[in-house]
């Protein structure tokens, strides 16, 4: 059965980022049945129904998400497009910002009809150049055509659409620490509560929505939620986008329904193993995702699934490694990029990252005692759930399987000071 | 009002108050380094998590609120183990160079860690280089190695002084605490941070190396500043007067007052403490050929009297001025009003200096009188118009003038030549003293206890810090001294008597924070 494309049906075809073009193919549609034939609430409805998940990593109902929303504050409703797509391994957004733009915004103008929003901004990572610009001049090109500004479609319904890039910091994408470098302030996550959906961005409520499951709205609208549901598992609504990178032989991005096996993914899509060399370890969703041993890998890519096998799904960025990967190395690596993007602000995060990073410098270099893989554990379990924001915790998470799963590679390391995966080579 | 439980004790709380505030309503102290109660909640250093019944994981005390039935643990296993693992982050990159840190003795990372630390360190690495020792202001010195980052202080100055001098730059644990770029830390509440600062990473330049913490001791004061009255402690160190050339204060820090000063005080007023130990008029003195020479207190007591009472036989009360000041307490005015006043009918009393300039001053705490008791001068009946006292006296038609504390400036200088006879008493030595013919050494405030009535009509105690500066005395002896030499009936012990005279009380029945006029 040929597997339906959902959000990706345009990647790769540059005309789809003209308006025209998308209109002709049916886009459109699906915002324009919301503003003609539903109530607000019966589109808030239709989504809730969908199994539509937040698909930027916390994989929260979405409908659920907009009826946090309190209606009645005398204040402006904003909607945040979280498009700060940073996560480790994570690059699928941003094929939709390069080759759908018009996507995107329709998803906006259906969310933003939904929840009475008429002021949207888009935060678009730093290095996202490119696409930030493709994004601009389909904005551009939207209001040019009265499909976004004061009469939306050409119904009654206004909305302002801003492109705001970031400067490049990962924690930024974190949605409260989103909020605050929209503010102008320095990206700090916020203390909760309250949670955004009532105090948010300038201290009013606001929707924060990543850009692929606004991306799935138009389509939503247009087939209905019983149709997106039933393309999905249980409780996950529709298809998602798969980044899948490492040790594969096609790495890419590949849209598939949730509750698709992993190695469906790895081995249909993927091409299997480069140089056909034996698998190793997957992490499922993103660097702060607990790391799958090649035993593991026998899982659905869902929410709930990879929840079970104590890891996440997370921003849906698949990494795979073979044989040769060193497992040392690896998590070194992930914990480089955690201590350099830990915003700084609470002290296990600050401290523990850092902490953390530098002792597996350590055992690779070869200066480490037996004890520091007991402190690494430890240093875990200080590090979750004492923080403000969920860095800390996906760091521990991260770092801590890689530790309790491969604890003989790291002996290794200690005990010879070199890697026994190089050894083997 | 929600009731509450903590650590098994209930107490009812207001709706909307924080679990660290209900906690401090219990006596049970949650160990903390961003929370100020005068600074909005940061939540940042996690070191207040504590255990609340039905909730996932531990909770900060300063930023949850309290809830009807609320089961709250502040000092379970589970809350002792996040706090120490806090504890150990904190330390990972801290330089530990207390024997060399002005804040070791008082130092909040020392005190928790000696609780409830983890002794043997597990940490192998290298510390992060950070600055250290970079002035960036005129009273603030800032160690970043030591900084935890609370960012107490870049709030005060967001919040509370509203400079925005301090920021926290670059991100991870290269985070920093610095000065914006061409910024200074000069607002005129700068040393207030100083207070905040939990570790020593922000310390005072004055106060750098000059005595460690657990020599000093302290008592509770009212700044004379100004006519606000902020709260104050003066910290003193009298156990090694070899110290600093014997300066016996070291430093004053702001008193909680939420009707006065909240927790804050002015720079001004902080660092306005010098003439306790400088300048001081040590001796009596009286004026020989010419020249004023060291007396004995006998001798000056006898020759003062005798010149008082001499001119009030010859030329009645109005051949005698008096030019009280805002500057001495209630207890002292009191008894100037009764001795010169009541007793021996003298109707020109004074108080003010009719040349003061208005000082420095805003919205905040800093008032334009410099005075701390212009307002109980003024309840007491002293009249405004010390001019026409001067003027009266170098006419001739005042005999004898006793002038308190003032440095009058220039203008005064020709007046007071004229005059026959004049008395001053005061602490310090200023040019209006120079030119009298007696002057009688008296104490600061800090060597005597009494109040001040601030400008709102805050009646506030202060106690006397220490022993009066060699052989000078404070007011009410001196005038005691006077009364008993001219034979006056005179009932005064000390300031409690005078005290309890004029308002009726005693300084146990005055309030805390103050008692309105």
């Amino acid at each position: 059965m040929p597997i339906e494309k959902l959000v990706s049906e345009h990647f790769s075809n540059p005309e789809a980022r003209k308006l025209a073009w998308y209109r002709s193919h049916g886009g459109y549609e699906g915002a324009g049945k919301a503003l003609d034939e539903m109530t607000p609430q019966e589109v808030t409805d239709e989504v809730l129904h969908s199994n539509l998940r937040g698909l930027g990593g916390a994989g929260f109902p979405t409908g659920r998400k907009w009826a946090f929303v309190p209606r009645d504050t005398g204040k402006p409703i904003y909607l945040a497009v979280n498009a700060d797509e940073s996560e480790p391994g994570t690059f699928k957004d941003r094929y939709i910002l390069e080759w759908d733009p018009h996507r995107l915004l329709e998803g906006i103008i259906i969310c933003a009809y939904a929840v009475g929003i008429h002021t949207a901004y888009i935060y678009v990572r730093g290095e996202y150049v490119r696409p930030a610009e493709i994004l601009q001049a389909a904005i551009d090109e939207a209001y040019r055509e009265g499909v976004l500004g004061k009469r939306v479609l050409g119904q009654d319904f206004s909305l302002d659409v801003y492109l705001h890039r970031g400067a490049g910091a990962y924690i930024c994408g974190e949605e409260t620490g989103l909020l605050e470098s929209l503010e102008g302030k320095k990206g700090w996550p916020r203390l909760k509560p309250p949670f955004p959906a009532v105090v948010g961005l300038f201290e009013s409520p606001t929707v924060i929505n990543n850009v692929e499951t606004l991306a799935h709205l138009p389509k939503i609208m247009v087939n209905g939620s019983q149709w997106f549901a039933e393309i999905g598992c249980e409780r996950n609504g529709g298809t998602r986008l798969f980044a899948l990178s490492g040790s594969v032989k096609k790495p890419g991005v590949y849209e598939l329904p949730l509750g698709s096996s992993l190695h469906e993914l790895i081995y249909q899509h993927g091409g299997g193993i480069l140089d056909d060399k034996a698998l190793k370890a997957v992490i499922p969703g993103g660097a702060s995702a607990a790391v799958l041993t090649q035993q593991e890998t026998e899982i659905q890519l869902d929410f709930d699934s990879c929840i079970k096998a104590k890891s996440m799904l997370g921003s849906g960025a698949v990494i795979v490694m073979n044989e040769d990967v060193c497992m040392v190395k690896a998590a070194h690596n992930i914990m480089r990029f955690f201590a350099h993007e830990s915003c700084g602000q609470c002290t296990p995060c600050r401290e523990g990252t850092a902490w953390v990073y530098r002792i597996l410098t350590r055992i690779l270099e070869g200066n480490a005692t037996p004890a520091d893989i007991h402190y690494l554990l430890e240093i875990a379990d200080n590090m979750s759930g004492t923080s403000i924001c969920a860095l800390s915790d996906g760091a521990a998470m991260s770092f801590r399987s890689y530790v309790k799963k491969f604890t003989s590679e790291f002996e290794y390391h200690i005990r010879h000071g070199k890697c026994d995966v190089n050894e083997r080579l | 009002m929600p009731i509450i439980t903590i650590d098994q004790q209930e107490v009812q709380v207001e709706a909307g108050s924080t679990v660290i505030q209900a906690a401090e309503k219990v006596g049970a102290y949650v160990p903390r380094y961003c929370y100020h109660p005068g600074l909005s909640i940061a939540g940042s250093c996690r070191m207040c998590l504590v255990e609340i019944e039905n909730m996932p994981k531990l909770a900060i005390a300063c930023h949850t609120q309290v809830q009807e039935g609320m089961q709250v643990l502040t000092q379970s296993d589970q809350v002792t183990h996040a706090r120490r693992a806090m504890l150990e982050f904190l330390l990972v990159d801290h330089p530990l160079d207390c024997p060399v840190c002005d804040q070791a003795g008082e130092c909040d990372l020392q005190n928790f860690y000696m609780e409830i630390g983890q002794y043997d360190s597990r940490f192998l690495e290298d510390k992060n280089k950070a600055k250290k020792a970079t002035v960036i202001g005129p009273h603030v010195i800032l160690d970043q190695e030591r900084c935890i980052l609370c960012t107490r202080c870049t709030r005060f100055c967001e919040e509370v002084s509203q400079t925005d001098e301090l920021g926290v730059f670059n991100r991870g644990n290269r985070s920093a605490i610095d000065l914006y770029p061409g910024r200074t830390l000069d607002n005129p509440y700068s040393g207030n941070v100083i207070d905040i600062c939990p570790v020593g990473a922000l310390t005072e330049r004055e106060f750098r190396f000059q005595c460690r913490v657990w020599y000093l001791r302290q008592q509770n004061s009212i700044c004379t500043g100004c006519s606000r009255g902020c709260n104050v402690s003066i910290h003193y160190n009298d156990s090694r007067p070899y110290k600093a050339g014997g300066k016996r204060v070291q430093r004053l820090k702001p008193r909680f007052n939420p009707e006065v000063n909240s927790w804050w005080i002015c720079d001004e007023g902080r660092f306005g403490y010098e003439f306790i130990d400088q300048n001081r008029i040590e001796v009596p003195y009286r004026r020989v050929g010419g020249k004023l020479e060291a007396a004995a207190w006998s001798d000056v007591v006898e020759e003062v009297s005798t010149a008082l009472k001499t001119a009030l036989e010859k030329f009645g009360p109005q051949g005698i001025g008096i030019i009280a000041s805002p500057q001495l307490s209630n207890e002292e005015l009191h008894l100037i009003h009764k001795l010169f006043g009541e007793l021996m009918g003298i109707e020109g009393i004074g108080y003010h200096n009719p040349w003061e300039p208005e000082g420095l001053h805003d919205d905040f705490l800093m008032r334009a009188d410099k005075n701390p008791n212009r307002r109980g001068a003024e309840e007491m009946g002293f009249t405004k118009d010390s001019l026409s006292l001067l003027e009266k006296a170098a006419s001739g038609e005042i005999k004898v003038l006793y002038i308190f504390q003032h440095n009058f400036q220039e203008e005064a200088k020709k007046l007071l030549t004229q005059v026959e006879y004049v008395i001053f008493q005061g602490s310090n030595w200023t040019d209006t003293a120079d030119c009298c013919d007696i002057v009688i050494p008296s104490t600061t405030h800090a060597e005597e206890e009494g109040t001040f009535t601030n400008f709102e009509g805050r009646i506030q105690h202060f106690d006397q810090v220490f022993l009066p500066l060699s052989e000078s005395k404070n007011g009410i002896e001196i005038m005691t001294l006077l009364a008993e030499h001219m034979n006056y009936e005179w009932p005064y012990f000390g300031p409690d008597d005078a005290f309890l005279e004029w308002q009726g009380k005693s300084y146990q029945e005055l309030n805390d924070f103050g008692d309105l006029i």
